[in-house]
């Protein structure tokens, strides 16, 4: 058994940037261990798109065309049946919810081994090891498969390489689905929810959670975002909530920022939002919890109410700024 | 019908943590809780029943762990359980996520559930993963991080976010569902439920009692052999101010923005 899969998610014509990653990758580990890297595709993705993948690395690609697309279990469905056939060892995922999803069912699956948040893999003596922060980031620990193994990326953790022009082979696969993978349908896909908000570009950002305690709070974050010449981001939480527009939202499912300035206001710093903002050059916390995660990761750490601070800064700003 | 709320232990979050002056890392020993998106979760199967779409006979906590995780069960009860399902055994001990998520399935086989419901993730490890697991081996549907969970027809109706937005999925039962914290404001218990918690039926069985074979589960069963912890690559811890004075702690703010040119 030899070789690595590699999940490639795709949407309206493109591929998810973590999954490139990902297939990047899964190139990257097969030419230290001697091995092949595969790419496996679902649904409506033309030849050309498919076969582009060979610019990142795979030699080969796997096109289940007639298994629809966006939710796990069929995924599952077609990887096993792949991966048995060719005699994949490893599969590979990028950070992001399908890959957690499709990972951990083909791990049930084909009795493997899985970790997942894997911030670095290396091929030690033939073999693909993973690393993965654990106990909120305070220690790495290295995961070993005894057979095959699983490894589900952490949100950007795998980096992108320049495409080169190369085409990968492409390969039609008729797989049978499980009578359960066909008993969820997806009623309808990708809706944005509120207004387009561009937090990519912004040099600064100030960035709402949960502890604005209401969805008013966030024309604190608005009046400073104002005065900074920035703009408003927002937490899953608050977005699931309802208090702030999806296109806002940072982290696991949501945007990557590399801002100059982040102003966290109200926001504990659960990983799955650390890693959407952690590039960023400077980062402010204003929490009213000194025991807040978010307090070990920041540059400036306000323990305070937020309600008094965000107020008085946002005129000293515009008393600075002019 | 009946519904399995799947459960877990986990550390106290909201037990002070402290650093550990001699390794300089966090330390989160100290009280256990019931997993705070555990009670999302029991709080969703409340509100199924409630809503009257489903005929819900019965809803069960179950879980996996040691002895003292009866009172995850207890906690689960007092917030609406009839009752409670534990899986407590020796030789789980050191199973890696693959082994716990076979162990769960084995023991809510014994129950034939209707729907599995769990929180999206527990705050002491595995994030994500138990549910797709667990679904794989009882061979039913399954979707994670739902926040709007609706009945229709006898189907589930589920939102949540994926990649590119919002998506809707309508699920036939049987059913596992992972939920998100934005679904639901789980209740309070009452007085009452907590101190009848104790006197409702709890089960434990062990691995045998489920069809678990010993070599399946623990260290033995498991496919990831984890090692070699190591600390991170740590950043310089940063300059904290303790708000006492906020026109004060303002000025001191300014100053360092200033400092490092970001008022241009």
């Amino acid at each position: 058994m030899s070789g690595i899969l590699a999940y490639a998610l795709h949407y309206e014509g493109a591929y998810n940037k973590n999954s490139l990653g990902a297939v990047c990758e899964a190139a990257r580990q097969a030419a230290q261990l001697g091995c092949d890297a595969h790419a496996v595709v679902i649904g409506d993705v033309s030849d050309e798109l498919a076969a582009s993948l060979g610019g990142y690395g795979v030699t080969k690609v796997f096109r289940a065309r007639d298994v629809p697309d966006g939710l796990a279990q069929p995924v599952v469905d077609v990887m096993a049946q792949v991966m048995d056939s060719v005699g994949h060892r490893y599969a590979l995922f990028g950070g992001g919810l399908l890959g957690f999803e499709i990972g951990a069912g083909l791990a049930a699956r084909l009795h493997a081994g899985v970790t997942m948040e894997v911030t670095h893999v290396n091929a030690v003596d033939g073999k693909l090891t993973a690393e993965r922060p654990i106990h909120g980031d305070s220690q790495v620990s290295t995961s070993a498969y005894k057979d095959r193994g699983i490894v589900i990326g952490r949100l950007n953790a795998f980096e992108v390489a320049a495409p080169s022009d190369t085409a990968a082979e492409l390969q039609d696969v008729e797989a049978a689905l499980a009578p359960f993978s066909t008993r969820a349908t997806i009623v309808r896909r990708g809706e944005a929810r509120g207004a387009e908000i561009d937090i990519e570009g912004a040099d600064c950002l100030v960035a709402g959670g949960r502890g604005l305690g209401r969805p008013e709070g966030f024309a604190l974050c608005e009046q400073l975002a104002d005065a900074l010449g920035g703009a408003v981001a927002a937490t899953r939480a608050v977005v699931d909530a309802g208090w702030y527009p999806y296109s806002a939202q940072i982290g696991q499912t949501g945007k990557t920022v590399a801002p100059k300035l982040y102003i966290a206001a109200g926001i504990s710093g659960a990983i799955q939002h650390k890693v959407g903002f952690q590039s960023a050059e400077n980062i402010v916390a204003i929490n009213k919890d000194a025991n807040a995660p978010i307090f070990e990761y920041s540059d400036l750490g306000i323990v305070g109410d937020l309600n008094k601070i965000l107020p008085k800064l946002t005129e000293a700003v515009k008393a600075k700024r002019g | 019908m009946k519904i399995c709320v799947l459960v877990k232990e986990v550390p106290d979050a909201a037990v002070e943590k402290r650093i550990d002056p001699a390794t300089g890392r966090m330390d989160r020993s100290g009280e256990r809780n019931l997993n705070p998106y555990d009670t999302h979760a029991i709080e969703a199967a409340m509100q199924v029943r409630e809503r009257g779409e489903l005929d819900v006979e019965e809803i069960v906590a179950v879980t996996m762990g040691p002895a003292t995780a009866v009172r995850a069960l207890h906690k689960a009860v007092s917030l609406g359980a009839d009752r409670s399902l534990q899986l407590c055994d020796d030789a789980l001990a050191g199973s890696d996520v693959a082994a716990t998520g076979y162990a769960l399935a084995k023991l809510l086989q014994r129950e034939s559930p209707d729907l599995v419901l769990l929180g999206q993730q527990s705050d002491d490890g595995e994030c994500y993963t138990i549910g797709a697991i667990v679904a794989d081996h009882l061979r039913m549907p399954s979707l994670t991080q739902v926040v709007k969970l609706d009945v229709a027809d006898g189907k589930l109706r589920c939102e949540r976010q994926a990649e590119y937005g919002y998506d809707t999925v309508e699920i036939e039962l049987p059913a596992v569902i992972s939920v998100g914290d934005a679904i639901n404001e789980p209740r309070y218990p009452s007085l009452k439920a907590i101190m009848g918690a104790k006197s409702k039926p709890l089960d434990s069985v062990g691995i045998g009692d489920v069809g678990i074979a010993a070599g399946s589960v623990g260290e033995r069963g498991s496919k990831v052999v984890c090692g070699d912890f190591k600390p991170p690559p740590r950043k310089a811890a940063g300059e904290i101010i303790e708000d006492e004075d906020s026109t004060e702690t303002v000025a001191k703010i300014i100053a360092w923005l200033d400092h490092r040119k970001l008022l241009v």
